[in-house]
């Protein structure tokens, strides 16, 4: 019989909905409290795969820790009579290309929220023609290099590094390209845009993930 | 009444719902069930050839590499394709109906993850069929023994092996992307996250650690893909790959895999022994936040599968402290369950019976737990049997106990219709005493040195082999009745109530089955999730006969 008084627990003053109100209010939208069921499908959505894309980049990260322990446990990083892969101007063209299209697909959805399709229109298509750009140029890159897949530690890590990133910015490519299509259905970004928004998260964390294998792979001198 | 007899004869003649697509999150949920209980078939039966092989010392009923292929298969079958699935599917069920929403956020999405799911176990399958067998390199398949397939067969048991896991790995963290999201989102109006019940709570940490941890898992198969079929050397020793990465990326997800198969395990405890304890869950708060304590510890612990893989003194010394701090929270879970009991009405139907089995074998389980983090212990059983009985106290006699407690608990719920309480009974005596008797022999076994993973064994350890053997086959038997008695029920057993059980709960609010958008109309949550025996809160239910 004493133990009632346990029952009240739920009184106790860390409440989440108190946290909640002081949260600044980008964050509140994002996060909704217990108070009622989410009726917000978009910010579900761009929630749900904002988790994603977290969870995504694990995999980038596990491959990025095989490559930093491979490379600082192995005595003979390259193999006799391979080069490392050059950081010539046109890796570095292509790298700006991808890293400014970050710049470009912002004010594109930005141009959709406020319903300017036409805006929106001609910046997607630059945005997918900088994606293009940096896959084909990768593609060039790859020609051009004097190491094959199986030349050691050093072709390993790089293909499947480049490789891995490369498949997400062609998804990424095809992602805009079909959102640029569905712009043509009449009244189809009318209530809401999710796949758009989604692409845009998605695109900017390619950005940021080439960042990472960008400095490690060209900026890390043997 | 009416409305609920009406609700039967709707689901009667839907019988055949769980064979189709749907994104309704109660079907996925059953067919996630019904899927993985097939998979468990399969997974004991290859248990059950293991032992039939280890009744005797020579190696003579399989031959080498076959054993080698069923302890793998084995190992792989059972986490992959019937624990985890198998909880996936009960969350699937349970946290729409317990945070009062209508359906999971992505219903679509659901359904996706579920139907990649029978295709890859399939395929894992099929690989019996190859002609080297399906992969031979135990279920952590380390490099690199897993690459020792016989070259110039592309499609060989490992390639298999490889690309059904990816394709469940995938499955798992779309289905954990679609939890962690309905669990912040589509929560009904007062359901705070105080006010969520702990299975929900050990859902989402669950669902948590997948997001974090089984990525890692998936770059160590996409990099142990390419060294086995595309030629390149990240594991190979011999061309100055490095095989332990592996094993720091399999552990970083595999150790977590643990508390994502065990923590929905506490939650179904945390469910069942107030409701038949008729006790309020003792430390409610403590026990949630239990939960999300345990998944964040189980992050920084995996090096403790490595200790005897050339890891440096402080690596072993960081992480038998890290090892052992899991114990915290585990035991803050263990003392919770057991002051619930405590001075409580017992009443001792089937579900009480397994998950009051399952949590008594869960603290021998972590007592071995915490005895197999000090380094020089682990370094001395390392390998041997003492390992395996360990953690099959862990996974069958307390996640496999807490399963069943969960299929009794929720039976009346998912089909309309009471279990027989006898072959329940029944049923759990016989796993109870199955289970130990297979598993506990492993213990001095282990201690005596006698190795995992061999098929044959020196003559002194045929004694506790034995008896290892006659409980694996005691359990064979043991699913006899509970298949029986589930699909007997299911077609002819008695109508059940709303709440047959009298428990709190949002689930045990709506009809027994529930209607397709599980309540008529969303419900206002005042309350705490655990309200047994306060007369505020009393449990009323007007269509109870």
């Amino acid at each position: 019989m004493q133990r009632r008084d346990i029952i009240h627990i739920d009184e106790s003053p860390i409440r989440f909905e108190r946290l909640h109100r002081r949260l600044p209010k980008k964050l509140k939208r994002f996060l909704p409290s217990g108070g009622g069921i989410a009726h917000d499908h978009h910010g579900k959505a761009i929630f749900g795969f904002t988790v994603f894309l977290l969870s995504e980049s694990i995999i980038f990260l596990s491959f990025i820790f095989t490559y930093v322990a491979l490379r600082l446990t192995t005595k003979n990083w390259l193999p006799p009579g391979v080069s490392a892969p050059e950081l010539s101007t046109f890796v570095v063209i292509s790298t700006l290309v991808l890293l400014s299209s970050s710049f470009v697909i912002q004010p594109a959805e930005n141009a959709l929220n406020r319903r300017n399709l036409n805006k929106f229109r001609l910046l997607w298509l630059i945005t997918i023609c900088m994606g293009s750009y940096f896959v084909i140029s990768q593609l060039i890159e790859w020609r051009n290099l004097k190491f094959g897949l199986t030349t050691g530690l050093v072709g390993s890590t790089f293909y499947v590094l480049t490789g891995f990133h490369g498949l997400h910015v062609f998804t990424g490519v095809i992602l805009q390209i079909v959102m640029l299509m569905r712009s043509f259905i009449r009244g189809n970004y009318e209530d809401g845009h999710f796949g758009v928004s989604a692409t845009t998260l998605f695109w900017h964390f390619v950005d940021v993930v080439w960042v990472f294998i960008f400095s490690l792979l060209y900026l890390w001198r043997p | 009444m009416t409305h609920n007899i009406e609700n039967l004869s709707r689901s009667e003649s839907e019988q055949w719902q769980y064979l189709r697509f749907s994104t309704d999150h109660k079907v996925i949920g059953v067919q996630y069930m019904l899927m993985t209980f097939f998979f468990f078939l399969v997974g004991g039966l290859l248990a059950m050839l293991i032992r039939a092989e280890l009744i005797t010392p020579a190696s003579n009923l399989v031959d080498r590499p076959l054993y080698n292929s069923l302890f793998t298969m084995h190992g792989t079958i059972m986490i992959f394709l019937w624990i985890i699935p198998f909880n996936a599917g009960l969350a699937n069920y349970l946290v729409p109906l317990m945070i009062g929403a209508r359906d999971m956020a992505f219903p679509l999405l659901n359904a996706i993850s579920f139907w990649m799911l029978p295709p890859a176990g399939l395929l894992l399958l099929s690989s019996f069929l190859l002609p080297n067998g399906p992969a031979k390199a135990g279920w952590w398949s380390y490099p690199p023994v897993s690459l020792q397939f016989p070259p110039g067969q592309f499609i060989n048991g490992e390639f298999i092996w490889i690309i059904s896991l990816l394709i469940i790995g995938i499955s798992s963290i779309m289905g954990a992307v679609n939890f962690v999201t309905t669990i912040f989102w589509m929560r009904a109006p007062g359901m705070t996250f105080f006010r969520m019940p702990v299975f929900v709570w050990s859902a989402l940490s669950a669902q948590l650690l997948q997001l974090v941890n089984l990525p890692a898992l998936t770059g160590a198969f996409i990099l142990l893909l390419f060294d086995l079929s595309f030629g390149t050397q990240f594991f190979k020793p011999l061309s100055e790959g490095d095989p332990i990465i592996y094993q720091h990326l399999f552990w970083f997800y595999s150790h977590p895999a643990v508390y994502i198969m065990a923590l929905p395990a506490f939650g179904i405890f945390a469910e069942v022994l107030p409701a038949f304890a008729r006790n309020p869950l003792f430390g409610y708060r403590s026990l949630a936040i239990a939960s999300l304590g345990i998944a964040f510890v189980s992050i920084f612990v995996w090096a403790h599968h490595m200790f005897t893989s050339a890891t440096p003194g402080w690596i072993r010394m960081t992480f038998m402290v890290t090892s052992m701090l899991v114990a915290v929270p585990t035991g803050v879970k263990t003392f919770g369950w057991v002051a619930t009991i405590w001075k409580g009405k017992l009443h001792l139907e089937t579900p009480m019976l397994f998950a009051m089995g399952g949590a008594a074998m869960f603290i021998f389980g972590g007592v071995t737990g915490v005895m197999l983090a000090t380094v020089p212990f682990d370094i001395h059983v390392n390998n041997t049997y003492f390992i395996v009985g360990h953690f099959h106290y862990i996974v069958f006699n307390t996640i496999t106990m807490a399963i069943f407690a969960a299929i009794y608990f929720w039976f009346p719920k998912i089909t309309g219709r009471m279990y027989a309480e006898g072959w329940g009974k029944l049923h759990f005596w016989l796993t109870f005493i199955g289970a130990n008797l297979t598993f506990f022999p492993m213990h001095p076994l282990g201690l005596q040195g006698m190795l995992r993973r061999v098929s044959s064994y020196s003559p002194e350890y045929q004694g506790w082999n034995i008896i290892a053997s006659l409980g694996a086959f005691l359990l064979g038997v043991s699913t006899l009745p509970f298949i029986a008695n589930i699909v007997g029920s299911w077609l002819y057993g008695i109508k059940a109530a709303n709440n047959p059980w009298h428990a709190s709960g949002l689930e045990w609010t709506t009809s027994s089955p529930p209607p397709r958008d599980n309540f008529e109309e969303i419900p206002i949550v005042n309350r705490p999730p655990y309200d047994y025996g306060n007369p505020r809160y009393s449990v009323i239910e007007p269509d109870d006969k």
